[in-house]
């Protein structure tokens, strides 16, 4: 329901603004620029600050009557009241006259800077907040010149108090404006912050343990208005205006973040530029302002020293670092006779990491080769969401009352925390949200419906959705219990659905069938084709629906099956190696191995040519997110060594082949994915680098007001639109589970934890104290039949190896379960059943 | 007061006691509202009765009422037992020695405000006092007159007892209600006010003790026997507490136009030692110092008459001032208890009430200048208008009427120290 709009005047502008909004917005829309501190646009209003004092006046009217009341020109009175009031939590007025700038709001905002002078220390010199300081920035603009206060009467506090170690706190410096406290507990909703003691010393603390135990904790630094919170990574590392910037998009999960990345030169890396930190870049339908801590700090791989940066060929069964030239020589010539001794074919491997750019030549090259591209993923369904995809135009800060979101199969505050902030968010304004998984995950505390199901049935739980809507025959099996018909209902009757969906606890071939299912059920509720409805997978790489909608698939049957009808493999950004040591046999026989990568990662041991590739902060690209919005990242420093990126190496490859493949940039490449793959049509890196204005202001001008998360100029990326429409017939396979065997002992089933032991994680030091060690879940229950306690070491055998870990007891691990969470050493690819034994 | 209406038990001893309480007519007026009154009328007749907050604004309390959001249910009562203003001790005795009135007041005020929870906040400090409040508690729920089914009705009362835990400013009502809600006790932005969004965001009574202990007998006796006592505009009795340099010290029950001059050298005794009279706070500390003129002396102690010659009565504690205080010493006092007390949400508070301490420290150990005296009066000036709450505008009161009345002092105390 659109709000009427209310009239007023500021400063001698007559603004136009709806019902409700605060002074200090309808200001900003006229072009002025009200201080703030305790202000922001995304957070209540707390008038803490005292910076915002306007004027206010107000029609005067007869008391008894109404009537306004008139001066002997027939104008209107205005009331003026004696005090001036916050402009930040007064909703604007008809017909109010504000008054920002006149000589006694100047002197009551010139007061307020001094008064806030009085305890802050003189610590510029040595503050990384200075030069894009809003307290310094205001009171060059608003405050007095000197001070009256005597400095020997300052404060003094504690200066270096770790909240975490990821974030310090300089309590001297804090202004106690609790944008950090609000945040936390109104934007997170997790209020690990809070204010103890009062009056000058009224103080931050923190209350987890570990300290600030939030995957957000980082944006409080960029809304904190001094510098009295600092993270660890960028702490003492350079100036703002030393600082370059390069929009980026966050290569970890497929949000899609928007970064942008500061770079400097430094002269301990060689006069390299080099990374000082992640920020993040505005883009209200992405990410708002705000990263997780994963994408803040995780970004110390692609400058770790590990990186590979020379070509390497396999020599007496060593590898020995080479030129391009002999590297590809060696790969066109190992690729010829592995295809012309016709014992086996060319299978070509890449994964969710690789940009648009790199997997549409890459399809491109094996097609070529009459080879098979096989798309390194466990999680099914990436085609099914070019047909059911959410529409154009979807942005989950629009959903409200009457829309419903469906969330299975998956932990997303582990696997993209800013979907889980955006959901949590979408429920306070209305949304329902369904949560289904075998165990409790943090979004269910915002769940409207919990649908709780043994693992491995996820699609059984989709099909009792199906089954409740449709009442098909063959769907009866499914027929759910109460709870989940009246989920189910509550989905129908949705004016918009989503459905994001995991893997969790799912093989491939269950995955599909949860993907189809879904798919189905947005389709036969009319859930499809239009804004803020579809199908969103929750993959565990950023490009990976960009992979599926260039036409790479994965081999249902398991990366087994594909190398043994391979001679020869090409492994582009992929390490099936790790997810598999088995594959070691196989591969390190009679497959003539290429890998194209950024570490020396199991993969690469074994290969015969290794091919060093860019990562994504020395070259330009385009991932496609989940929510199948393309969008570009630009270099933000010079390539490594003798690196390439990754399009490129292909390229190379293609030519050393004697295949034409000639583009002259990546743009080019895109251009020709504009030409080629379904739905990607007039797309182009110009099309892409557009921007428009976006609310609320940040960066530049507006530190103060939206923080310094920085404005978004190079561009807001395009959203792709499904193929399905509304009314057009479903044609959608269905598969019906078969029934599986009851098996011995404990399922055990991988999960994902945002902090892992992975090489893009763990390249970063700093959250090494945050990264989980090897363990296994159980719950009590389980472990009192094994006879084990917590902590206890066990063992079983997992792919033909042996397998000893700790145990952790906890009773929301399901019985009958062991949980292993991914890349902490041991890897599982789906559900295995195991047999633990207490290790003596 | 020869009969006392609410130092009740100045009169008849034990009255603490409930079967004594009852003896003396206790509890008729709670029975008569919830039998035979419905919530309305009894906002009618303590708005006809003119009763003023006790707490120290003055405003209306049948006003206040008339407030409450209709329709939005639950409601809540809040006695407001902080009593933490310097100076001011009358509260504690009500609890301690009326209690029962004060609690046939709180079930009153609830009645009328139709809520079914009251809560009764002591400040920390009254631990002892909380705890046998506690325990009046349980002998009027054994008794029938507290709990669900009172007096045959459907109408059901539960008062609870709440601690607070050191802090002045929880004396401020959304402060109060923030403590009682578990965070920290800090005032709340207004509007909303607590009439409409109170605790737990539901209409909210607030009232001070001393005000709901005189709901029984306006019941009883009615609005217009209340109204004869007292002023027009302030009707009624009131405990004033007087303190600092007289011979009698303590509470007086006295009705609202008493001047000055009757409660410090009549019923107070007089300044001891022969010395003269140079200052009184009439408000503790939260409202400007007067010199001890005539015209002040003579000054009915109203909520009308003490603004007309530049203080305000506040709660009436009247703190007395002889000539031998130095009044830059009694402003630094006054203004290390405001610091301390601050609860620094807001930045002119948090910081000035810092610098005007410091600021009154060096002209106590006589390291500042004269113009330091210019500079404390421009601090307390800058702070004044600005400020989340009222603790900040009171507590720029002793320091601005200080210099204005007693400049002299300061400068002696600067010349004095160097």
């Amino acid at each position: 329901m659109t709000k009427a709009l209310v009239t007023l005047t500021i400063d001698g502008n007559e603004v136009s603004v709806p019902e409700g909004t605060l002074i200090v917005d309808a200001a900003k829309k006229v072009g002025i620029d009200i201080p703030v501190f305790c202000y922001h646009p995304k957070l209540e209003s707390v008038g803490m600050c005292r910076m915002c004092l306007v004027e206010i006046g107000r029609p005067a009217r007869d008391r008894s009557t109404g009537e306004p009341i008139l001066d002997e020109n027939g104008q209107q009175v205005i009331n003026f009241g004696p005090n001036l009031e916050t402009s930040c939590t007064t909703p604007v007025g008809e017909g109010w006259v504000i008054r920002v700038n006149s000589e006694k709001a100047l002197k009551g905002r010139k007061q307020i800077v001094e008064y806030l002078l009085t305890s802050h220390p003189l610590d510029c010199p040595i503050c990384d907040k200075g030069g894009e300081c809003p307290l310094q920035n205001q009171t060059m603009e608003h405050g007095p010149g000197t001070s009256r206060f005597l400095l020997d009467e300052k404060i003094h506090l504690e200066k270096h108090v770790p909240l975490g170690e990821l974030i310090f706190l300089d309590r001297e410096r804090c202004i106690q404006c609790a944008r950090c406290v609000r945040f936390q507990k109104e934007v997170v909703g997790d209020p690990v912050l809070g204010f103890t003691n009062r009056g000058r010393r009224l103080e931050i603390i923190t209350s987890s343990v570990p300290g600030f135990d939030s995957y957000f904790s980082g944006n409080t630094t960029d809304i904190c208005p001094v510098g009295a919170l600092t993270t660890a990574d960028f702490r003492f590392g350079a100036r703002p205006w030393e600082l370059n910037r390069s929009a980026s998009i966050c290569p970890h999960c497929p949000v899609g973040c928007n970064l942008t990345l500061n770079t400097r030169r430094e002269a301990r890396a060689a006069g390299r530029e080099v990374i000082k930190r992640v920020m993040p870049r505005q883009n209200e339908v992405v990410n708002e302002i705000w990263i997780c801590d994963k994408g803040r700090f995780a970004h110390h791989f692609a400058s770790s020293e590990e990186r590979l940066t020379k070509p390497m060929v396999r020599v007496n069964d060593e590898l020995v670092e080479v030129g391009w030239d002999e590297a590809l020589e060696r790969a066109a010539e190992g690729l010829k006779d592995a295809l012309n001794l016709s014992k086996g074919g060319l299978v070509g491997i890449a994964g969710g990491r690789a940009s648009n750019e790199d997997l549409f030549l890459f399809q491109r090259l094996i097609t070529e080769l009459d080879g098979q591209t096989v798309l390194d993923e466990d999680l099914a369904g990436g085609d099914l969401i070019g047909e059911y995809g959410v529409g154009r135009d979807t942005d989950l800060g629009e959903l409200g009352s009457g829309d419903v979101v469906l969330v299975i199969a998956s932990d997303l505050h582990e696997e993209a925390p800013i979907w889980w902030l955006r959901l949590k968010q979408a429920t306070e304004r209305g949304v329902q949200c369904i949560v289904a998984n075998a165990r409790p995950t943090r979004l269910e505390q915002y769940a409207s419906h919990i649908i709780r199901y043994p693992y491995k049935r996820a699609a059984h739980i989709a099909l009792g959705f199906l089954q409740a809507v449709t009442k098909g025959d063959d769907l009866t099996p499914f027929k759910g219990d109460r709870n989940l018909q009246k989920a189910a209902r509550l989905f129908e009757k949705a004016e918009n659905a989503i459905i994001f969906y995991g893997g969790e606890g799912l093989d491939y071939k269950g995955s599909e069938a949860l993907a189809q299912a879904c798919a189905r059920l947005l389709a036969v509720t009319g859930h499809v084709g239009r804004a803020n409805n579809g199908l969103i997978a929750v993959w565990s790489r950023a490009n990976t629906q960009g992979a599926w909608d260039i036409g790479l698939r994965p081999n249902p049957t398991g990366h087994i099956q594909t190398f043994e009808q391979a001679s020869v493999a090409y492994v582009m950004s992929s390490d099936p190696v790790a997810d598999d040591p088995s594959l070691e046999g196989i591969l390190g026989e009679d497959i003539f191995l290429i890998v194209q990568d950024l570490f020396m990662t199991p993969t690469v041991k074994l290969a015969d040519v290794v091919f060093p590739a860019r990562s994504f902060i020395e070259r330009e690209g385009t991932y496609t997110s989940g929510e199948r919005r393309v969008q570009r990242f630009y270099p933000a420093v010079l390539p490594l060594g003798e690196t390439k990126s990754d399009w490129r190496i292909v390229m190379s490859l293609a030519n050393a082949m004697g295949i034409e493949m000639d583009y002259p940039s990546a743009a080019a490449v895109m251009l020709e994915i504009a030409e080629n793959v379904a739905g990607y049509e007039g797309l182009s890196y110009q099309a892409l680098s557009r921007v428009e204005s976006q609310w609320p202001h940040v960066g530049g001008r507006n530190l103060a007001f939206g923080g310094t998360a920085f404005e978004n100029t190079q561009g807001l990326g395009i959203q792709i639109g499904p193929t399905m429409m509304p009314d057009e017939p479903i044609e959608t396979a269905l598969t019906i589970p078969a029934e599986e065997p009851e098996e011995e002992g404990l399922l055990l089933i991988p999960i994902t934890r945002l902090y892992d032991q992975s090489i893009t994680v763990h390249s970063s030091k700093i959250l090494h104290p945050r990264l989980d060690v090897l363990h296994l879940e159980l719950n009590p229950k389980d472990a009192n039949l094994l006879g084990v306690g917590d902590g206890a070491e066990v063992k079983f055998r997992l792919n033909g190896r042996s397998v000893q870990l700790p145990i952790r007891l906890l009773e929301s691990v399901p019985e009958g379960v062991a949980l292993v969470p991914r890349n902490l050493g041991v890897q599982v690819v789906k559900p295995t059943p195991i047999l633990i034994v207490p290790v003596e | 007061m020869a009969d006392h209406i609410l130092l009740r038990h100045r009169d008849v001893p034990d009255i603490d006691e409930l079967d004594v309480y009852l003896e003396h007519g206790g509890f008729e007026a709670f029975k008569q509202v919830v039998t035979s009154k419905t919530p309305q009328e009894v906002i009618d007749v303590v708005r006809a009765s003119g009763l003023r907050g006790r707490g120290g604004a003055g405003f209306p309390a049948g006003v206040k009422w008339g407030f409450l959001t209709p329709d939005v249910f639950p409601r809540y009562v809040v006695a407001n037992a902080d009593e933490s203003e310097p100076g001011t001790f009358k509260d504690r005795e009500i609890l301690e020695r009326n209690p029962y009135q004060f609690l046939e007041g709180v079930a009153i005020c609830a009645f009328a405000a139709q809520a079914n929870t009251a809560y009764v906040y002591c400040r920390g400090e009254f631990w002892d006092l909380a705890h046998e409040l506690e325990n009046k508690i349980d002998a009027l729920h054994k008794s029938k007159l507290l709990g669900k089914g009172l007096f045959g009705t459907d109408y059901a009362l539960e008062i609870h007892v709440y601690l607070g835990a050191g802090a002045y400013i929880c004396g401020e009502e959304t402060a109060l209600l923030e403590s009682i809600e578990g965070s920290l006790g800090q005032p709340r932005l207004r509007p909303p006010f607590p009439a409409a969004e109170g605790l737990y965001a539901k209409p909210t009574v607030v009232n001070n003790v001393e005000t709901l202990t005189n709901l029984p007998p306006i019941i009883t006796r009615g609005a217009d026997w209340y109204r004869s006592i007292g002023t027009e505009r302030s009707p009624g009795p009131k405990v004033f507490c007087l303190s600092g340099h007289v011979e009698r010290p303590g509470n007086y029950e006295l009705p609202l136009g008493t001047p000055f001059r009757d409660l410090i050298f009549k019923h107070g005794g007089g300044i001891p030692g022969g010395r003269s009279i140079k200052a009184i706070l009439p408000a503790g500390a939260s409202a400007p110092l007067l010199p001890a003129t005539d015209e002040v002396l003579d000054t009915a102690m109203d909520y009308e008459s003490v603004p007309q010659v530049g203080s305000q009565l506040g709660s009436a504690s009247i703190i007395v001032i002889d000539e031998t205080v130095n009044i830059a010493w009694l402003v630094h006092k006054t203004t290390r208890f405001f610091e301390h007390e601050s609860c620094g949400k807001c930045t002119p508070c948090r910081e000035g009430t810092y610098w005007m301490h410091h600021l009154l420290m060096r002209i106590e150990r006589g390291e500042a200048d004269l113009k330091d005296i210019d500079l404390l009066d421009a601090v307390a000036r800058g702070i004044q208008g600005k400020c989340l709450c009222a603790l900040g505008e009171f507590a720029i009161m002793p320091v601005i009427s200080g210099i204005q009345h007693f400049r002299a002092d300061f400068e002696a105390r600067i010349r004095n120290g160097r």
